[in-house]
């Protein structure tokens, strides 16, 4: 990360021609910088060097003179002298081919990785011509499940060490590992216990041969008849950079990219295999229409004309918040401002949310001092008041892990009940709700109540006023109303006025929905209602003239019979608010409620109109990941049937009311809101491609973001598939993947922005916690990677391993129930509702408490969360 | 009768306790080291110019001069003797066991190590309990421990029986599986163990009869050791006979004061072979090492001596075939050893010692055909390039190149026994 390279440059030749490499670099890596590929199979750039494999045998000049050494595992040294093609090196190279093929199958026309495989590039490019080996191969049973998306074939192993290390190293499952010895060596899970990490398909991607195949990829295509375009993951807010890659108009994989400020090539499961969802044949594909208990197809005039009449007398009443809408966390920036536009522009109504409950207020998320993800995992230390970042935004996980494991930062951790974090944290808090407003004043100082929290700050180097401290702030536990994370995260700022904050919400666009006014009181560029900017007075029909209501504040209007329509455009209420039973109760009350929606959803199924939109990879646009960075998303396959982009409906809705939004392609909409929004200043589709295309682009643009340059490899090696779609051949390093040639006029930025980005400070508002009433207890409530939804439950491999309704309670808690693991509760919540759970004992919940996942349960009437709790507890009895 | 240093007390009664190593002068030399200065200790080391006894032959008191400096080093005593013929160890820990760890103690306060570990092969069973029992009472007696014989030295030691993998002698392998890790070699550089060792803490790794050895140095001085043998080889070796001969064994012999042809035919020693057999070669140094001829039986046993004819001394095992045994078949058994025991690791050895297993053993039964020789000698020359003595390796261990040993040797110096084999389909010796 050192910036001033020069100084530690180290010369060697190789092959006779000098080069520069930095100092302590491998020299597998340096050679390949300086246009020499030296092959490869173990080596990968993200995981550490082991030497195993022996294919980058190379002749290295030593005190005993030239000899083979690894040079995946040989930094360089001033001075060195390489010989990468000798007679003798060949021959280690064929050599070592030989034997790495004497035992595998040879069985590529049936192979997943035929066509992409490293193995077979480089036997082409390097290897004996044909194989010596007369003797019978040695077999397994093939192949065997190690998880329920992984499969093994273990013949086709090449022991390479890939998988293993990175589910030691990497995830922290350290659940496969060699077994036996000789050429009977071979990968495996222990008994009984699969390879059920939340990241086994990263394995799939870096297993250099066919032994590790994903279960959803298994025979779908090959190759050679895959095209792809980049993206970017949006199942969760950590916006994982992705190959997105199909096959006759039908999406067949996701390939991690190696983006090196955010997902360095991983990504979770969920987000890998979630395109089974886009082709769900349950895929909504044309317009409904509410017929009695039933719905029938209608045209998109039709609903648009539909949707227009309602609009319109909706209007003519007199308050435009009479109109709601409630955005989903999936859409693009561009579906958001195009809705946010509609709503705002041009409805009037400023009654725009985007988050169920489950998120925090946007001017709260404004006011705070933004941390990158690199700033966050090079803190002096950090302090995680979150949901459980495994289970919401798990990439941010595995480079929390390896920040932690690396020495670089050190975790401390408060909350209610245990998270994946604790593990790596250095110190683990539980707190009241009572003493987060004292924390929060006085965390620095070792005479508080958390004395061990300010020891380790301060031994780390944070400053008084925060300096070096990075703050990991999420829904801990959504059974506590977001005001309290509210106010002692204002309370924070306030006290330490220089520590920042990685807001690390599951959502995957909340930060773009916060960015570009998706909120009450807000318009794009975090301006206040009231504060305008020139460009969006110019480019807008009108703006609100009074501050509208969040989704909560929709609901209770709803319940009045205040809410004439209500647009969900990709949200689903009924299952997602946190309070399910307010959610439903008040959509029965709502005049007309039209949903934009991929799948029929609970809350679809009971609108009045259901417009068919286009999914990810059916669409352009950008995403705005948690740390505040722009990236794109790209088409890849047409839209199902008619569906369309969320943003386009907007529009067309717009058009129907008599208003042109002014845009006719995703592009366009983003030059909008780089025009409009002084936040996002700057911004282009063609800079965003252009420029960084890996890395996307952090807002507010500064000038020193558009000089660095980072120029992206490709190795083809540490990830098939990737290169060989583009360019079936051998492997070499001339693959400069991306291009980033520094030039020409559009890199200057003209003008200046138009105002200062970001909204003003905000007063933290403490509300008193109630008494836990008798015969009631704490709830631990939040969500896990596999918590249910539409998108999981159409996803038919993922769908397997959606969470169980089960309730969770220590082993001292189900005692006193006079209950143990597999008893049946009865957990009744404030406002009279219950529902049935089998009960499991887990020692990590505290006493006295109860955990629930959200999204592992449907129960009309029951809603553990109610939204008009501060803090909720549960009644639990024996069923 | 020659000098006994590492055997002397075998074959008295109960020689394992701690009351008869007591009777025979035991831990004297401890407390004679305590009384000196590490330094001093270290510098009659150096000047005994003792090899190590686990085969690779570097100087001990050399190596222990490589430690790196730091606040915790670790000794580590290599008790995982698993080489096929090598059985020297075997008799030490089960005969003289106060005398390896007094050994241990020494080296340890020599070298300023925190904590001692003695790594024994777990096939031991007899020695590991042995081991064991005498340092319970090494504790019981003050000679481990804190404040070892009131000199404020302490330290602990730490018996670990081993998994049943061969390649746990391998050092670096070692230490992995101390750590509770699977046994694969780590790579030098940069693992040389004594910069980074066990627990990443420099280390030095000995064998144990080069310990067991440290107690008569310290009692009578390095320079009454360097005076027994000739050159580099001082004192006495512990040598492994096996094979042909009427007396296998052990037999302590001042190193380069017989000949192999003196070993195997003296009475005393070897016994000869079986009436009108005669010698077709010798293995010496464990089945890693080259072949060495009839011709080369007067070969003084000395470490150079074995280097100048192209093998190695090693661990002290000398495997002697008469001329009923079979070449090939011989081969065979050491080439199906070495691919049982690769630890799977890296490719050239992993895949390699089960080709030439496969190989050789269709030789053997009589599929071979004449191209397998130059395919085997290939086939092992991509581990060991050039075939060379001391070899080369494209491997991460020294495990690689002792494939091709016996398998160079055997197609050299018995290449008309492999094409019968060939010709006649099937091995022309009875077994």
């Amino acid at each position: 990360m050192s910036t001033d390279v020069s100084q530690n440059l180290v010369t060697i030749s190789i092959d006779g021609k000098e080069i520069q490499a930095g100092k302590g670099e491998l020299l597998i890596a340096a050679a390949e910088k300086a246009g020499v590929f030296i092959p490869r199979f173990c080596y990968h750039n993200r995981l550490p060097q082991v030497g195993m494999c022996r294919m980058c045998l190379v002749e290295v000049n030593g005190p005993r003179g030239f000899s083979l050494q690894p040079a995946c595992y040989l930094p360089v040294a001033d001075g060195m002298e390489v010989v990468t093609e000798s007679e003798k090196v060949k021959k280690a190279q064929d050599g070592v081919l030989e034997y790495l093929l004497i035992n595998h199958p040879l069985d590529c026309p049936v192979c997943d990785k035929g066509g992409e495989c490293p193995l077979q590039d480089q036997t082409m490019a390097y290897g004996p011509g044909e194989s010596r080996f007369a003797e019978e191969k040695r077999h397994w049973e093939k192949p065997i499940p190690i998880s329920d998306l992984v499969l093994l074939d273990r013949e086709r192993c090449i022991q390479c060490d890939r998988c293993t290390r990175f589910a030691d190293v990497v995830a922290g499952d350290a659940l496969i590992e060699f077994v036996g010895r000789g050429d009977h060596t071979e990968i495996n899970v222990f008994p009984d216990r699969p390879f059920s990490s939340y990241f086994s398909g990263n394995t799939v991607q870096i297993c250099p041969v066919g032994a590790l195949t994903a279960v959803p990829y298994r025979f779908k295509a090959r190759p050679w008849d895959l095209s792809q375009v980049e993206s970017s993951c949006t199942t969760c807010s950590m916006g994982c950079r992705i190959m997105v890659q199909s096959s006759q108009n039908e999406l067949t994989r996701y390939l991690g990219l190696d983006a090196d400020s955010i997902n360095h090539g991983w990504l979770c499961d969920k987000g890998r295999f979630g395109h089974e969802a886009i082709n769900s044949s349950d895929r909504l594909t044309a317009p409904l229409v509410r017929k009695g208990d039933s719905f029938v197809e209608t045209t998109w005039a039709g609903a648009l004309e539909l949707i227009s009449s309602k609009v319109s007398s909706a209007k003519a009443a007199g308050d435009p918040n009479r109109i709601g809408f409630i955005l989903g966390a999936r859409l693009t920036n561009e579906d958001i401002y195009s809705w946010v536009k509609l709503a705002k522009g041009v409805i009037g109504s400023d009654s725009v949310d985007s988050q169920l409950g489950d998120g925090l207020k946007g001017e709260v998320i404004a006011s705070l001092s933004r941390a990158t993800i690199n700033e966050a995992v090079s803190a002096k230390a950090i302090l995680a008041f979150t949901g459980d970042i495994k289970e919401e935004v798990p990439v941010l996980f595995l480079r929390l892990r390896e920040a932690v494991k690396s020495g670089w930062t050190k975790i401390a951790t408060i909350g209610t009940h245990g998270s994946s974090l604790d593990k790596l944290s250095e110190v683990t808090a539980s707190v009241s709700v009572d003493q987060l407003q004292l924390l929060a004043k006085e965390l620095m100082k070792e005479s508080s109540k958390f004395p061990e929290i300010a020891k380790l700050f301060t031994n780390q180097g944070v400053g008084a006023d925060g300096e070096g401290l990075v703050v990991l702030l999420g829904r801990e536990n959504l059974a506590w109303d977001q005001s309290i994370v509210e106010a002692f995260a204002l309370e924070l700022s306030r006290a330490l006025p220089r520590a920042k904050f990685l807001v690390t919400l599951h959502s995957s666009n909340f930060a773009g929905s916060v960015d570009l006014g998706a909120v009450p009181g807000m318009l794009p560029g975090r301006l206040p209602l009231e504060s305008a900017s020139s460009a969006a007075r110019q480019k807008w029909a009108g703006l609100p003239d009074r501050a509208g209501r969040g989704v909560k504040e929709m609901l209770a209007a709803a319940l009045q019979g205040e809410l004439d329509v209500l647009f969900l455009v990709g949200s689903d209420p009924r299952e997602d608010y946190v309070d399910s039973a307010l959610a439903n109760s008040a959509l029965d009350q709502v005049g007309f409620v039209v949903s934009v929606d991929t799948f029929l959803s609970q809350s679809s199924a009971k609108s009045d109109l259901v417009l068919p939109a286009s999914s990810f990879a059916e669409k352009s646009g950008t995403t705005t990941n948690l740390e505040g960075r722009v990236l794109t998303l790209n088409q890849k396959v047409a839209p199902k049937g008619l569906c369309r982009p969320d943003w386009a409906i907007a529009s067309e809705i717009a058009l129907e009311l008599g208003d042109d939004l002014g845009f006719d392609s995703a592009a366009g909409v983003l030059d909008e809101i780089a025009e409009v929004s002084p936040l996002h200043w700057g911004l282009s589709w063609k800079r965003l491609v252009k420029s960084s295309a890996i890395e996307g682009m952090m807002i507010p643009i500064s000038a020193t973001s558009l000089s660095i340059r980072p120029k992206a490899m490709l190795d083809e090696i540490s990830t098939p598939g990737i290169a060989s779609v583009w360019d079936q051949g051998l492997p070499s390093s001339k693959t400069a993947y991306v291009e980033n040639g520094a030039s020409s006029e559009d890199d200057q930025l003209a003008g200046e922005p138009s105002s200062q980005a970001g909204a003003g400070t905000v007063e933290p508002k403490w509300r008193l916690a109630p008494v836990q009433p008798l015969g009631f207890m704490n709830l631990a409530y939040s969500r896990k990677l596999y918590s249910q939804g539409e998108h999981l439950r159409n996803s038919a491999h993922l769908v397997r391993l959606a969470v169980e309704p089960k309730c969770r309670v220590s082993s001292k808690t189900a005692e006193k129930l006079g209950l143990s693991s597999g008893g049946s509760v009865l957990i009744a919540d404030k406002a009279g509702g219950e529902g049935q759970f089998e009960l499991e004992v887990d020692d990590s919940v505290p006493n006295d408490t109860v955990e629930l996942v959200r999204g592992s349960f449907t129960i009309p009437g029951f809603s553990p969360v109610r939204s008009d709790e501060t803090v909720n507890y549960v009644k639990v009895e024996r069923a | 009768m020659s000098t006994k240093i590492v055997t002397a007390r075998v074959g008295v009664p109960d020689s394992f306790l701690l009351s008869t190593y007591l009777d025979h002068g035991g831990y004297s030399a401890l407390r004679k080291a305590l009384s000196m200065t590490p330094e001093e200790v270290h510098a009659e080391v150096m000047a005994s110019g003792m090899l190590g006894r686990g085969g690779a032959g570097f100087e001990a008191g050399r190596k222990w001069s490589m430690l790196k400096q730091d606040l915790i080093r670790y000794l580590v005593v290599n008790g995982d003797e698993s080489e096929p013929s090598t059985f020297k160890d075997h008799l030490l820990v089960e005969n003289d066991p106060h005398q390896l760890v007094e050994g241990t103690l020494i080296t340890a306060y020599a070298i300023g190590a925190t904590r001692a570990f003695i790594y024994l092969r777990g096939e031991f069973a007899l020695g590991l309990e042995r081991v064991q029992t005498a340092i319970n009472e090494a504790y019981a007696y003050g000679a481990i421990g804190a404040n070892i014989f009131g000199s404020g030295f302490s330290i602990d030691l730490v018996l670990q029986p081993g998994a049943g993998a061969y390649i746990c002698g391998e050092e670096t392998a070692l230490i992995e599986s101390l750590e509770g890790k699977r046994g694969f070699p780590r790579i030098k550089p940069p693992y040389f163990p004594a910069v980074i060792g066990l627990y990443g803490a420099p280390t030095i790794v000995n064998n144990v009869e080069t310990m067991s050895n440290v107690p008569w140095i310290i009692t009578n001085g390095g320079k009454a050791f360097a005076a027994l043998g000739k050159g580099r080889s001082t004192g006495t070796r512990l040598f492994a006979l096996s094979g042909d001969v009427m007396n296998p064994g052990n037999y302590e012999l001042e190193m380069t004061s017989k000949t192999f042809r003196e070993l195997i035919y003296d009475p005393e020693l070897g016994g000869g072979l079986k009436d009108g057999r005669s010698v077709k070669a010798v293995i010496p140094g464990g089945v890693s090492a080259p072949w060495i001829g009839p011709d080369n039986l007067d070969l003084p046993l000395g470490q150079d001596e074995v280097a100048q004819a192209g093998s190695m001394l090693g661990s002290g095992s000398i495997i002697v075939l008469d001329d009923h045994s079979c070449a090939v078949r011989a081969v065979w058994r050491i080439t199906k050893f070495f691919s049982r025991e690769s630890c799977g690791q890296c490719t050239p050895c992993r895949e390699g010692s089960g080709w030439i297993e496969k190989i050789m053993h269709r030789i053997e039964l009589g599929s071979g055909t004449e191209s397998d020789l130059d395919l085997l000698l290939d086939v092992c020359d991509n581990i060991a390039p050039g075939l060379t003595w001391p070899p080369q390796q494209t491997t991460i261990c020294v495990l690689g190149p002792s494939i091709p040993s016996s398998v160079v040797s055997g197609i050299k110096m018995f290449r008309d026994e492999f094409m019968v084999h060939i010709k006649e389909e099937g091995c022309p010796f009875v077994h």
